[in-house]
């Protein structure tokens, strides 16, 4: 009988490959990384199996959330810088410089114009506690938000000479008359398309 | 294979130094999974895919522009209630071609009738470019994914024509029930 001779192979494996595509993976994903932005107010979507996606450029988004509260994040730091100029102007409420260049770095608020100022001089990431921001308000008697959306339309139109376009993203439960007061305060305006931010599903549902 | 070279200067002079050998190999498996815990991080922190969303022209709001005659036949108005419930009819609420009837979300229930009245609209008016019309009414207990999933439903059966429209008391009373 003729033993079997097992070939002795080493055991460990060479790992040079697998990290060279690891760290290829690793310096793709930094490079392409846009951080996620932390929301002041998270909503759930309701999924559509429409697939058009939002501009990236010349946007507005209206949250909608949490029993009516209202947030607005305008694209652009140029653009919201503007618009908060027109907005002080036309209010009188007076922002100062440093506080207009720092609300250009705030993508997404929602407290009435009064306390705008208090909430700049947090710091950011004291800013998106729950329940401090408490919505634009946008009631008959003091229609911020129609204000608001003037002033980004015109701020946009100034800066980048195009429309702006304004997205509704609203929570999945909330109630429908909450979600028609922002669309009629859009169409007050003549703005009548806008775009439903929406999750993703197939059609078989 | 890439190998660290640990040994001495190779040209030695005369007198050799032996260097104690060493395995020159090294281990490379903490390093990768370094990396692959990291590549997990900026995965999850990264929002590669923008948002979907979904387009809506709203009419014009302007009560200078005459209202559009059109026949009660293409016509089909979806009330959205609460709890999600839905009812559909044809024509007219006074006077409808069909009665309101209940139905449900989904495949099942609203895109049937929706596909059905998609293709039976333009032969009953004997008009190919008479196509359905869809009334989408809305009550106040209706959530924002109700109206949504119409929506939806209304690209998914490629509708050619709807609009949402405030709804009517009666309508309203009628979904209560």
């Amino acid at each position: 009988m003729s033993k079997v001779k097992m070939s002795k192979k080493a055991t460990s494996i060479d790992m040079t490959a697998m990290c060279d595509v690891a760290f290829l993976l690793l310096t793709f994903f930094i490079l392409t990384a846009t951080a996620k932005q932390p929301e002041p107010l998270p909503v759930d979507t309701p999924a559509s199996t429409v697939q058009t996606k939002l501009p990236e450029t010349d946007l507005a988004i209206i949250t909608i959330g949490q029993k009516g509260k209202v947030f607005l994040g305008i694209k652009g730091p140029d653009v919201r810088k503007r618009t908060l100029e027109l907005l002080s102007e036309k209010t009188k409420v007076g922002f100062t410089k440093e506080e207009i260049q720092k609300f250009s770095l705030v993508d997404d608020f929602g407290v009435p114009l009064n306390e705008l100022r208090g909430l700049l001089t947090l710091k950011a990431a004291d800013r998106n506690q729950e329940g401090l921001q408490k919505g634009i308000p946008h009631d008959s008697l003091d229609n911020q938000l129609k204000e608001w959306v003037l002033a980004a339309r015109t701020a946009n139109a100034e800066l980048h000479d195009k429309q702006l376009n304004f997205a509704i993203k609203g929570d999945a439960k909330e109630e429908y008359p909450e979600i028609k007061k922002i669309m009629d305060i859009l169409q007050d305006q003549g703005v009548n398309k806008f775009n439903l931010v929406t999750g993703l599903r197939t059609k078989d549902f | 294979m890439a190998e660290l070279n640990t040994g001495g200067d190779e040209g030695g002079k005369g007198k050799k130094v032996r260097s104690k050998k060493q395995n020159s190999k090294v281990d490379l498996t903490a390093m990768v999974d370094l990396a692959f815990l990291l590549i997990t991080f900026f995965m999850l922190t990264t929002s590669l895919s923008k948002p979907q969303s979904m387009p809506l022209g709203m009419p014009e709001k302007d009560s200078k522009i005459p209202p559009i005659l059109i026949a009660d036949a293409r016509t089909l108005t979806i009330l959205v209630g609460e709890n999600n419930t839905l009812k559909t009819y044809m024509g007219q609420f006074t006077s409808p071609i069909e009665a309101p009837t209940s139905t449900t979300y989904g495949k099942d229930g609203i895109r049937k009738k929706i596909l059905e009245k998609v293709a039976s609209v333009p032969i009953t008016m004997n008009d190919p470019k008479k196509g359905l019309i869809v009334i989408i009414k809305a009550t106040k207990k209706s959530t924002y994914k109700n109206l949504v999933d119409i929506l939806d439903e209304m690209a998914i059966s490629k509708v050619p024509t709807y609009a949402i429209v405030d709804i009517e008391k009666a309508e309203d009373a009628l979904v209560k029930n």
